[in-house]
Protein backbone atom coordinates (compact mmCIF):
# COMPACT_ATOMS: atom_id res chain seq x y z
CA UNK A 1 0.00 0.00 0.00
CA UNK A 2 2.86 2.62 0.94
CA UNK A 3 4.57 1.86 -2.76
CA UNK A 4 1.64 3.19 -4.74
CA UNK A 5 2.18 6.78 -4.67
CA UNK A 6 5.99 6.16 -5.44
CA UNK A 7 4.67 3.36 -7.94
CA UNK A 8 2.58 5.90 -9.89
CA UNK A 9 5.56 8.86 -9.71
CA UNK A 10 7.49 6.25 -11.63
CA UNK A 11 5.10 5.38 -14.11
CA UNK A 12 4.56 8.61 -15.87
CA UNK A 13 7.48 11.74 -16.76
CA UNK A 14 9.26 9.85 -13.97
CA UNK A 15 9.78 6.07 -15.85
CA UNK A 16 10.24 7.18 -19.01
CA UNK A 17 12.87 10.60 -18.89
CA UNK A 18 14.06 10.98 -14.94
CA UNK A 19 14.62 7.36 -14.08
CA UNK A 20 17.16 6.70 -17.31
CA UNK A 21 18.73 10.29 -16.68
CA UNK A 22 19.51 9.08 -13.15
CA UNK A 23 20.85 6.37 -13.83
CA UNK A 24 23.31 7.44 -16.13
CA UNK A 25 24.29 10.14 -14.03
CA UNK A 26 25.01 8.16 -10.98
CA UNK A 27 26.91 5.82 -13.44
CA UNK A 28 28.99 8.15 -14.86
CA UNK A 29 29.19 9.92 -10.71
CA UNK A 30 30.93 6.22 -10.19
CA UNK A 31 33.06 6.46 -12.83
CA UNK A 32 34.53 9.53 -12.05
CA UNK A 33 35.15 8.88 -8.49
CA UNK A 34 36.77 5.30 -9.24
CA UNK A 35 39.23 7.03 -11.73
CA UNK A 36 40.48 8.99 -9.18
CA UNK A 37 40.38 6.98 -6.37
CA UNK A 38 42.39 4.09 -8.08
CA UNK A 39 44.45 6.50 -9.99
CA UNK A 40 43.59 5.02 -13.35
CA UNK A 41 46.04 6.57 -15.45
CA UNK A 42 44.40 8.62 -18.94
CA UNK A 43 45.46 6.48 -21.30
CA UNK A 44 43.58 3.85 -20.07
CA UNK A 45 40.69 5.05 -18.83
CA UNK A 46 39.61 8.64 -18.58
CA UNK A 47 37.66 10.56 -16.28
CA UNK A 48 34.29 11.98 -17.40
CA UNK A 49 35.47 15.39 -16.52
CA UNK A 50 38.48 15.14 -18.20
CA UNK A 51 37.31 13.67 -21.87
CA UNK A 52 34.65 17.05 -21.10
CA UNK A 53 37.57 19.68 -20.97
CA UNK A 54 40.12 17.53 -23.59
CA UNK A 55 37.04 17.29 -26.10
CA UNK A 56 35.91 20.41 -25.47
CA UNK A 57 39.45 22.53 -26.27
CA UNK A 58 38.94 20.66 -29.74
CA UNK A 59 34.92 21.74 -30.15
CA UNK A 60 35.55 23.28 -33.35
CA UNK A 61 37.66 20.39 -35.13
CA UNK A 62 35.25 18.19 -33.62
CA UNK A 63 31.99 19.21 -34.70
CA UNK A 64 34.04 19.62 -38.43
CA UNK A 65 34.50 15.54 -37.80
CA UNK A 66 31.03 14.93 -36.59
CA UNK A 67 29.53 16.94 -39.85
CA UNK A 68 31.71 14.90 -42.28
CA UNK A 69 30.41 10.99 -40.33
CA UNK A 70 26.79 12.50 -40.27
CA UNK A 71 27.26 13.35 -43.69
CA UNK A 72 28.40 9.63 -44.80
CA UNK A 73 26.10 7.73 -42.33
CA UNK A 74 22.61 10.05 -44.07
CA UNK A 75 24.06 9.86 -47.40
CA UNK A 76 24.06 6.00 -47.20
CA UNK A 77 20.92 5.82 -45.62
CA UNK A 78 19.50 7.55 -48.03
CA UNK A 79 21.26 5.38 -51.24
CA UNK A 80 19.83 2.22 -48.74
CA UNK A 81 16.55 3.63 -49.21
CA UNK A 82 16.62 4.08 -52.84
CA UNK A 83 17.85 0.59 -53.43
CA UNK A 84 16.38 -1.29 -50.75
CA UNK A 85 12.60 -0.52 -52.02
CA UNK A 86 12.52 -1.07 -55.86
CA UNK A 87 14.44 -4.28 -54.61
CA UNK A 88 12.46 -5.83 -52.47
CA UNK A 89 9.53 -5.00 -54.99
CA UNK A 90 11.24 -6.98 -57.41
CA UNK A 91 11.91 -9.51 -55.08
CA UNK A 92 8.64 -10.19 -53.98
CA UNK A 93 6.84 -9.68 -57.14
CA UNK A 94 8.04 -13.04 -59.00
CA UNK A 95 9.61 -16.26 -57.75
CA UNK A 96 11.87 -16.00 -60.86
CA UNK A 97 13.27 -12.92 -59.97
CA UNK A 98 13.51 -13.93 -56.17
CA UNK A 99 15.31 -17.20 -56.89
CA UNK A 100 17.70 -14.97 -59.37
CA UNK A 101 18.41 -12.30 -56.27
CA UNK A 102 18.22 -13.45 -53.20
CA UNK A 103 21.22 -15.69 -53.24
CA UNK A 104 23.27 -12.93 -54.23
CA UNK A 105 21.90 -10.67 -51.08
CA UNK A 106 22.83 -13.21 -48.57
CA UNK A 107 26.35 -13.36 -50.34
CA UNK A 108 26.77 -9.90 -49.92
CA UNK A 109 25.57 -10.27 -46.11
CA UNK A 110 28.18 -13.28 -45.48
CA UNK A 111 31.02 -11.16 -46.80
CA UNK A 112 32.82 -9.37 -43.83
CA UNK A 113 32.37 -5.37 -44.66
CA UNK A 114 35.28 -4.59 -42.82
CA UNK A 115 37.37 -6.63 -45.16
CA UNK A 116 35.89 -5.38 -48.11
CA UNK A 117 36.36 -2.22 -47.09
CA UNK A 118 40.08 -2.03 -47.92
CA UNK A 119 39.74 -3.30 -51.30
CA UNK A 120 36.59 -1.02 -51.87
CA UNK A 121 39.35 1.94 -51.19
CA UNK A 122 41.63 0.02 -53.89
CA UNK A 123 37.68 0.08 -56.39
CA UNK A 124 36.90 3.09 -55.82
CA UNK A 125 39.17 5.66 -54.85
CA UNK A 126 39.84 7.20 -51.75
CA UNK A 127 36.97 9.53 -51.60
CA UNK A 128 34.24 9.20 -50.23
CA UNK A 129 32.55 7.04 -52.14
CA UNK A 130 34.16 3.71 -50.63
CA UNK A 131 32.60 5.10 -47.47
CA UNK A 132 29.08 5.17 -48.72
CA UNK A 133 29.72 1.92 -50.36
CA UNK A 134 30.09 -0.02 -47.23
CA UNK A 135 27.42 1.93 -45.48
CA UNK A 136 24.88 1.07 -47.89
CA UNK A 137 26.34 -2.61 -47.46
CA UNK A 138 26.25 -2.73 -43.99
CA UNK A 139 22.40 -1.18 -43.66
CA UNK A 140 20.91 -2.14 -46.38
CA UNK A 141 19.69 -6.00 -46.16
CA UNK A 142 17.60 -6.14 -43.30
CA UNK A 143 15.17 -2.77 -44.92
CA UNK A 144 15.33 -5.31 -47.63
CA UNK A 145 14.23 -7.89 -45.44
CA UNK A 146 11.88 -5.66 -43.62
CA UNK A 147 10.23 -4.00 -46.74
CA UNK A 148 9.78 -7.55 -48.67
CA UNK A 149 8.33 -8.97 -45.69
CA UNK A 150 5.59 -6.06 -45.28
CA UNK A 151 4.75 -6.58 -49.43
CA UNK A 152 3.86 -9.82 -48.73
CA UNK A 153 2.17 -9.68 -44.94
CA UNK A 154 -1.02 -8.37 -46.73
CA UNK A 155 -3.86 -10.17 -46.16
CA UNK A 156 -5.61 -11.96 -49.30
CA UNK A 157 -8.50 -10.50 -48.82
CA UNK A 158 -7.17 -6.89 -49.60
CA UNK A 159 -5.62 -8.56 -52.80
CA UNK A 160 -8.53 -10.01 -53.62
CA UNK A 161 -10.30 -6.67 -52.98
CA UNK A 162 -8.30 -5.06 -55.66
CA UNK A 163 -8.56 -7.88 -57.58
CA UNK A 164 -12.46 -7.60 -57.26
CA UNK A 165 -12.35 -3.63 -58.95
CA UNK A 166 -9.70 -5.19 -61.76
CA UNK A 167 -6.35 -3.38 -60.10
CA UNK A 168 -3.42 -3.10 -62.08
CA UNK A 169 -0.68 -4.79 -60.78
CA UNK A 170 0.83 -1.32 -60.41
CA UNK A 171 -2.32 -0.50 -58.42
CA UNK A 172 -2.33 -2.75 -56.39
CA UNK A 173 1.20 -2.58 -55.51
CA UNK A 174 0.97 1.48 -54.81
CA UNK A 175 -2.61 1.62 -53.30
CA UNK A 176 -2.57 -1.67 -51.11
CA UNK A 177 0.60 -3.43 -50.63
CA UNK A 178 3.13 -0.29 -50.04
CA UNK A 179 0.56 1.05 -47.78
CA UNK A 180 0.18 -2.26 -46.25
CA UNK A 181 3.86 -2.41 -45.55
CA UNK A 182 4.83 0.89 -44.09
CA UNK A 183 4.94 0.03 -40.64
CA UNK A 184 7.46 -2.90 -41.35
CA UNK A 185 8.94 -0.14 -43.41
CA UNK A 186 9.90 1.68 -40.28
CA UNK A 187 11.08 -1.06 -38.36
CA UNK A 188 13.56 -1.58 -41.06
CA UNK A 189 14.42 1.86 -41.66
CA UNK A 190 14.90 2.21 -37.21
CA UNK A 191 17.53 -0.99 -37.89
CA UNK A 192 18.92 0.32 -40.79
CA UNK A 193 19.60 4.36 -39.73
CA UNK A 194 21.46 1.97 -36.71
CA UNK A 195 23.54 0.45 -38.75
CA UNK A 196 24.40 3.20 -41.03
CA UNK A 197 25.77 4.59 -38.36
CA UNK A 198 28.46 1.60 -37.90
CA UNK A 199 28.88 1.04 -41.39
CA UNK A 200 30.05 4.74 -41.55
CA UNK A 201 32.63 3.85 -38.91
CA UNK A 202 33.79 1.13 -40.70
CA UNK A 203 33.81 3.27 -43.61
CA UNK A 204 36.00 6.06 -41.76
CA UNK A 205 38.31 3.16 -39.50
CA UNK A 206 39.43 1.86 -43.40
CA UNK A 207 39.85 4.82 -45.60
CA UNK A 208 39.72 8.63 -43.89
CA UNK A 209 40.91 11.79 -43.30
CA UNK A 210 38.20 13.00 -41.61
CA UNK A 211 35.01 11.62 -39.71
CA UNK A 212 34.25 10.75 -35.94
CA UNK A 213 35.91 6.59 -36.73
CA UNK A 214 38.75 8.78 -37.93
CA UNK A 215 38.96 10.91 -35.09
CA UNK A 216 39.18 7.70 -32.43
CA UNK A 217 41.67 5.78 -34.86
CA UNK A 218 44.29 8.90 -35.19
CA UNK A 219 43.46 10.11 -31.50
CA UNK A 220 44.41 6.95 -29.73
CA UNK A 221 47.46 6.71 -32.28
CA UNK A 222 48.66 9.69 -29.95
CA UNK A 223 47.56 8.18 -26.66
CA UNK A 224 44.81 11.06 -26.59
CA UNK A 225 42.43 8.65 -25.45
CA UNK A 226 39.80 11.06 -23.98
CA UNK A 227 39.39 12.26 -27.51
CA UNK A 228 38.70 9.44 -28.46
CA UNK A 229 36.28 8.37 -25.93
CA UNK A 230 34.49 12.07 -26.84
CA UNK A 231 33.95 11.26 -30.19
CA UNK A 232 32.46 7.66 -28.73
CA UNK A 233 29.93 9.77 -26.81
CA UNK A 234 29.28 11.58 -29.95
CA UNK A 235 28.75 8.48 -32.28
CA UNK A 236 26.20 7.18 -29.80
CA UNK A 237 24.86 10.64 -29.29
CA UNK A 238 24.34 10.85 -33.05
CA UNK A 239 22.66 7.02 -33.55
CA UNK A 240 20.21 7.95 -30.81
CA UNK A 241 19.27 10.78 -32.36
CA UNK A 242 18.86 9.66 -35.90
CA UNK A 243 16.68 6.55 -34.70
CA UNK A 244 14.48 9.37 -32.76
CA UNK A 245 14.33 10.74 -35.93
CA UNK A 246 13.02 8.42 -37.76
CA UNK A 247 10.36 7.57 -34.84
CA UNK A 248 9.22 11.49 -35.27
CA UNK A 249 9.17 10.91 -39.49
CA UNK A 250 6.76 8.02 -39.06
CA UNK A 251 4.64 9.72 -35.97
CA UNK A 252 4.39 12.92 -38.26
CA UNK A 253 3.98 11.22 -41.94
CA UNK A 254 2.03 7.83 -40.83
CA UNK A 255 -0.06 8.52 -37.44
CA UNK A 256 -1.90 5.71 -38.25
CA UNK A 257 1.63 3.71 -38.84
CA UNK A 258 3.05 4.82 -35.53
CA UNK A 259 -0.30 3.66 -34.12
CA UNK A 260 0.29 0.59 -35.24
CA UNK A 261 3.83 -0.48 -34.20
CA UNK A 262 4.25 1.77 -31.00
CA UNK A 263 3.38 -2.11 -29.41
CA UNK A 264 5.76 -3.81 -30.61
CA UNK A 265 9.19 -1.17 -31.35
CA UNK A 266 8.93 2.35 -30.36
CA UNK B 1 -30.11 -11.84 -64.77
CA UNK B 2 -27.30 -14.02 -63.91
CA UNK B 3 -26.91 -17.67 -65.37
CA UNK B 4 -24.90 -20.47 -64.19
CA UNK B 5 -25.47 -23.40 -66.41
CA UNK B 6 -23.81 -26.92 -65.20
CA UNK B 7 -21.00 -25.25 -63.55
CA UNK B 8 -18.42 -27.24 -61.71
CA UNK B 9 -15.15 -26.12 -59.97
CA UNK B 10 -12.17 -29.10 -59.39
CA UNK B 11 -8.45 -28.25 -57.69
CA UNK B 12 -5.45 -29.87 -57.09
CA UNK B 13 -5.45 -30.17 -53.26
CA UNK B 14 -1.53 -30.38 -51.54
CA UNK B 15 -1.15 -34.57 -51.99
CA UNK B 16 -1.78 -34.06 -55.17
CA UNK B 17 -5.45 -35.28 -55.69
CA UNK B 18 -8.30 -33.46 -57.01
CA UNK B 19 -10.76 -31.59 -54.71
CA UNK B 20 -14.66 -31.54 -56.23
CA UNK B 21 -15.64 -28.08 -54.63
CA UNK B 22 -18.50 -27.64 -57.17
CA UNK B 23 -20.11 -30.15 -59.34
CA UNK B 24 -23.24 -29.56 -61.91
CA UNK B 25 -24.68 -26.05 -60.03
CA UNK B 26 -27.61 -24.70 -62.59
CA UNK B 27 -28.99 -21.46 -61.01
CA UNK B 28 -30.81 -18.46 -62.79
CA UNK B 29 -30.79 -15.51 -60.57
CA UNK B 30 -33.16 -13.01 -62.07
CA UNK B 31 -32.89 -9.26 -61.66
CA UNK B 32 -33.63 -7.32 -58.47
CA UNK B 33 -33.23 -11.06 -56.78
CA UNK B 34 -32.24 -11.47 -53.70
CA UNK B 35 -30.99 -15.47 -53.53
CA UNK B 36 -29.37 -16.68 -50.45
CA UNK B 37 -26.63 -20.00 -50.54
CA UNK B 38 -27.27 -22.12 -47.56
CA UNK B 39 -24.89 -25.02 -46.54
CA UNK B 40 -22.73 -26.75 -44.20
CA UNK B 41 -18.77 -25.70 -44.49
CA UNK B 42 -17.40 -26.98 -47.49
CA UNK B 43 -20.64 -27.55 -49.53
CA UNK B 44 -18.99 -24.71 -52.16
CA UNK B 45 -20.96 -21.72 -51.33
CA UNK B 46 -18.06 -19.26 -51.27
CA UNK B 47 -16.43 -20.90 -54.11
CA UNK B 48 -19.87 -20.39 -55.86
CA UNK B 49 -19.91 -16.42 -55.30
CA UNK B 50 -16.44 -16.56 -56.73
CA UNK B 51 -16.50 -17.88 -59.63
CA UNK B 52 -19.88 -15.45 -60.28
CA UNK B 53 -17.37 -12.64 -58.88
CA UNK B 54 -15.04 -13.73 -61.92
CA UNK B 55 -12.12 -14.01 -58.70
CA UNK B 56 -11.66 -17.85 -59.65
CA UNK B 57 -13.03 -19.34 -63.02
CA UNK B 58 -14.85 -22.28 -63.29
CA UNK B 59 -13.55 -25.57 -64.32
CA UNK B 60 -16.04 -26.58 -66.34
CA UNK B 61 -19.86 -25.17 -67.25
CA UNK B 62 -20.94 -21.79 -67.83
CA UNK B 63 -21.37 -18.52 -65.81
CA UNK B 64 -23.24 -15.95 -67.48
CA UNK B 65 -24.13 -12.50 -66.10
CA UNK B 66 -26.58 -10.62 -69.09
CA UNK B 67 -25.57 -12.50 -71.40
CA UNK B 68 -21.65 -12.09 -71.24
CA UNK B 69 -19.40 -15.27 -69.92
CA UNK B 70 -17.72 -14.08 -66.78
CA UNK B 71 -14.03 -15.02 -66.84
CA UNK B 72 -12.66 -11.59 -65.09
CA UNK B 73 -13.99 -9.35 -62.42
CA UNK B 74 -16.76 -6.88 -64.00
CA UNK B 75 -17.47 -3.49 -63.07
CA UNK B 76 -20.76 -3.62 -62.33
CA UNK B 77 -20.51 -6.08 -59.58
CA UNK B 78 -20.12 -5.32 -56.17
CA UNK B 79 -18.64 -7.85 -53.41
CA UNK B 80 -19.09 -7.54 -49.47
CA UNK B 81 -16.44 -9.96 -48.15
CA UNK B 82 -16.64 -11.70 -44.72
CA UNK B 83 -14.50 -9.62 -43.18
CA UNK B 84 -14.67 -5.79 -44.03
CA UNK B 85 -11.43 -5.68 -45.29
CA UNK B 86 -10.76 -2.07 -45.03
CA UNK B 87 -7.74 -0.22 -45.88
CA UNK B 88 -6.55 0.82 -42.32
CA UNK B 89 -4.44 4.58 -43.74
CA UNK B 90 -7.42 5.71 -45.56
CA UNK B 91 -10.75 7.76 -43.93
CA UNK B 92 -13.50 5.57 -44.19
CA UNK B 93 -14.68 8.12 -47.02
CA UNK B 94 -11.71 7.12 -48.76
CA UNK B 95 -12.58 3.70 -48.09
CA UNK B 96 -16.16 3.84 -49.60
CA UNK B 97 -14.86 5.64 -52.42
CA UNK B 98 -11.64 3.25 -53.12
CA UNK B 99 -13.03 1.08 -56.23
CA UNK B 100 -13.97 4.64 -58.46
CA UNK B 101 -10.18 5.28 -57.53
CA UNK B 102 -9.28 1.90 -59.05
CA UNK B 103 -11.59 1.60 -61.77
CA UNK B 104 -9.64 5.64 -62.19
CA UNK B 105 -13.72 6.65 -62.48
CA UNK B 106 -14.22 9.55 -59.84
CA UNK B 107 -16.21 12.31 -60.46
CA UNK B 108 -16.46 15.56 -58.54
CA UNK B 109 -20.34 14.35 -56.78
CA UNK B 110 -18.29 10.96 -56.19
CA UNK B 111 -17.72 12.17 -52.25
CA UNK B 112 -21.28 13.43 -52.35
CA UNK B 113 -23.13 9.83 -53.33
CA UNK B 114 -20.16 8.52 -50.56
CA UNK B 115 -21.36 10.82 -47.83
CA UNK B 116 -24.84 9.95 -49.24
CA UNK B 117 -24.11 6.07 -48.87
CA UNK B 118 -22.80 6.42 -45.36
CA UNK B 119 -25.97 8.28 -44.28
CA UNK B 120 -27.46 5.53 -45.36
CA UNK B 121 -26.52 3.12 -43.43
CA UNK B 122 -25.97 5.26 -40.32
CA UNK B 123 -22.77 6.44 -40.55
CA UNK B 124 -22.78 9.88 -40.98
CA UNK B 125 -20.12 12.07 -38.74
CA UNK B 126 -17.75 9.06 -39.04
CA UNK B 127 -16.21 9.63 -42.47
CA UNK B 128 -13.44 11.13 -41.39
CA UNK B 129 -12.61 8.89 -38.77
CA UNK B 130 -10.11 5.43 -39.76
CA UNK B 131 -11.55 1.96 -39.82
CA UNK B 132 -9.59 1.50 -36.35
CA UNK B 133 -11.84 3.90 -34.39
CA UNK B 134 -14.85 1.89 -35.70
CA UNK B 135 -16.99 -0.95 -34.64
CA UNK B 136 -17.21 -4.60 -36.35
CA UNK B 137 -21.00 -3.60 -37.19
CA UNK B 138 -20.07 -0.05 -38.35
CA UNK B 139 -16.91 -1.40 -40.67
CA UNK B 140 -18.97 -3.95 -42.20
CA UNK B 141 -21.24 -0.82 -43.18
CA UNK B 142 -18.89 0.99 -44.28
CA UNK B 143 -17.90 -2.27 -46.34
CA UNK B 144 -21.04 -2.54 -47.84
CA UNK B 145 -21.54 1.24 -48.65
CA UNK B 146 -18.20 0.35 -50.77
CA UNK B 147 -19.24 -2.07 -52.83
CA UNK B 148 -22.45 0.12 -53.62
CA UNK B 149 -20.47 3.03 -54.41
CA UNK B 150 -20.43 2.16 -58.21
CA UNK B 151 -23.97 1.56 -58.55
CA UNK B 152 -23.30 -2.20 -59.49
CA UNK B 153 -26.34 -4.20 -60.64
CA UNK B 154 -25.34 -6.92 -58.73
CA UNK B 155 -24.24 -7.19 -55.15
CA UNK B 156 -22.12 -10.42 -54.02
CA UNK B 157 -22.13 -11.24 -50.18
CA UNK B 158 -19.83 -13.70 -48.90
CA UNK B 159 -21.05 -13.74 -45.06
CA UNK B 160 -20.95 -10.33 -44.53
CA UNK B 161 -22.41 -10.19 -40.84
CA UNK B 162 -20.61 -14.04 -39.86
CA UNK B 163 -18.32 -12.17 -38.05
CA UNK B 164 -20.43 -9.69 -35.94
CA UNK B 165 -22.41 -10.57 -32.73
CA UNK B 166 -26.32 -11.60 -33.24
CA UNK B 167 -27.55 -8.49 -31.81
CA UNK B 168 -25.79 -6.36 -34.66
CA UNK B 169 -25.92 -9.41 -36.89
CA UNK B 170 -30.03 -8.78 -36.97
CA UNK B 171 -29.84 -5.03 -37.36
CA UNK B 172 -27.53 -5.75 -40.40
CA UNK B 173 -30.21 -7.43 -41.95
CA UNK B 174 -33.01 -5.39 -41.67
CA UNK B 175 -30.45 -2.76 -42.74
CA UNK B 176 -29.49 -4.22 -45.73
CA UNK B 177 -33.07 -5.28 -46.91
CA UNK B 178 -33.57 -1.31 -46.43
CA UNK B 179 -31.29 -0.71 -49.03
CA UNK B 180 -32.09 -2.89 -51.37
CA UNK B 181 -35.53 -1.73 -51.08
CA UNK B 182 -33.89 1.80 -51.60
CA UNK B 183 -31.43 0.69 -54.48
CA UNK B 184 -33.17 -2.83 -55.79
CA UNK B 185 -30.20 -4.72 -56.75
CA UNK B 186 -29.73 -8.25 -57.86
CA UNK B 187 -27.82 -9.91 -54.80
CA UNK B 188 -26.33 -13.13 -53.82
CA UNK B 189 -25.77 -13.97 -50.44
CA UNK B 190 -24.17 -16.71 -48.52
CA UNK B 191 -24.59 -17.55 -45.06
CA UNK B 192 -24.27 -19.85 -42.37
CA UNK B 193 -27.52 -18.53 -40.69
CA UNK B 194 -30.99 -20.39 -42.00
CA UNK B 195 -33.09 -17.77 -40.36
CA UNK B 196 -31.02 -15.18 -41.94
CA UNK B 197 -31.59 -16.73 -45.24
CA UNK B 198 -35.02 -17.14 -44.81
CA UNK B 199 -35.81 -13.78 -43.47
CA UNK B 200 -33.85 -12.10 -46.56
CA UNK B 201 -34.34 -14.02 -49.70
CA UNK B 202 -37.10 -14.59 -52.48
CA UNK B 203 -35.15 -17.91 -52.71
CA UNK B 204 -32.75 -19.70 -50.34
CA UNK B 205 -30.70 -22.52 -52.56
CA UNK B 206 -29.66 -24.95 -50.21
CA UNK B 207 -26.43 -26.83 -51.12
CA UNK B 208 -24.94 -30.30 -49.62
CA UNK B 209 -21.23 -31.04 -49.66
CA UNK B 210 -18.52 -33.34 -51.18
CA UNK B 211 -18.72 -32.45 -53.92
CA UNK B 212 -20.64 -29.01 -53.43
CA UNK B 213 -24.26 -29.55 -55.58
CA UNK B 214 -27.17 -27.85 -55.12
CA UNK B 215 -29.82 -30.12 -52.67
CA UNK B 216 -32.76 -27.76 -53.64
CA UNK B 217 -33.81 -24.17 -53.67
CA UNK B 218 -37.17 -22.83 -51.62
CA UNK B 219 -38.99 -20.22 -52.85
CA UNK B 220 -40.14 -17.55 -49.67
CA UNK B 221 -43.45 -16.62 -50.41
CA UNK B 222 -43.65 -14.10 -47.12
CA UNK B 223 -44.52 -10.21 -47.91
CA UNK B 224 -42.14 -7.75 -47.94
CA UNK B 225 -41.15 -5.22 -46.26
CA UNK B 226 -39.73 -8.23 -43.82
CA UNK B 227 -39.29 -7.82 -40.14
CA UNK B 228 -38.70 -10.10 -37.69
CA UNK B 229 -41.87 -11.04 -36.03
CA UNK B 230 -42.19 -13.02 -39.75
CA UNK B 231 -39.89 -15.52 -38.02
CA UNK B 232 -42.95 -17.16 -36.08
CA UNK B 233 -45.32 -17.11 -38.60
CA UNK B 234 -45.88 -20.71 -40.00
CA UNK B 235 -44.33 -20.02 -43.51
CA UNK B 236 -41.33 -19.07 -41.95
CA UNK B 237 -41.36 -21.61 -39.09
CA UNK B 238 -42.12 -24.56 -41.82
CA UNK B 239 -38.81 -23.32 -44.62
CA UNK B 240 -36.47 -22.93 -41.76
CA UNK B 241 -37.42 -26.68 -40.57
CA UNK B 242 -37.16 -27.54 -44.13
CA UNK B 243 -34.03 -26.28 -44.51
CA UNK B 244 -32.49 -27.51 -41.37
CA UNK B 245 -33.34 -30.89 -42.46
CA UNK B 246 -32.15 -30.72 -45.54
CA UNK B 247 -28.61 -29.64 -44.23
CA UNK B 248 -28.75 -32.09 -41.71
CA UNK B 249 -30.64 -34.55 -42.46
CA UNK B 250 -32.19 -37.07 -39.50
CA UNK B 251 -29.73 -35.15 -37.20
CA UNK B 252 -31.69 -31.70 -37.94
CA UNK B 253 -34.71 -33.60 -35.46
CA UNK B 254 -31.83 -34.41 -32.35
CA UNK B 255 -30.22 -30.98 -32.59
CA UNK B 256 -33.47 -28.71 -33.54
CA UNK B 257 -31.88 -25.14 -32.35
CA UNK B 258 -28.86 -25.93 -34.21
CA UNK B 259 -28.93 -23.04 -37.00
Amino acid sequence: MALQPRARWLSGFGQEVALPVAVMATLVVIWEISVHAFAIPVYLLPAPSRIWVDSAAMAGTIWGHTVATLNTVLIGFAVSIFISLPLAVALTSSRLVANAIYPLLVLTQAIPKVALAPILVVLLGSNELPRIVVTFLVAFFPLVIAIATGLLAVPGELIELGRSYKASKLQELWRIRIPYAIPFIFSGLKVAIALSVVGAVVGEFVNADKGLGYLIVSSTAFFQVPVAFGALILLSLLGVVLFQAVVVAERVLFPWSAKQSQGAIG
Amino acid sequence: MIQITNASKTYAARDGSTVHALSGIDLEIADAEFVSLVGPSGCGKSTLLRLVAGLAPASGGLIDVDGETVDQPRRDIGIVFQSPTLLPWETVLDNVLFPLKIMHSMSPDAPDRARALLRLVGLDGFEEKHPSELSGGMQQRAAICRALIHDPDILLMDEPFGALDALTREEMSLELLRIWTDQPKTILFVTHSIPEAVLLSDRVVVMSPRPGRIAEIINVPLPRPRTFDMEGLPEFQERSQHIRSLIFGDRGGRHGAAT
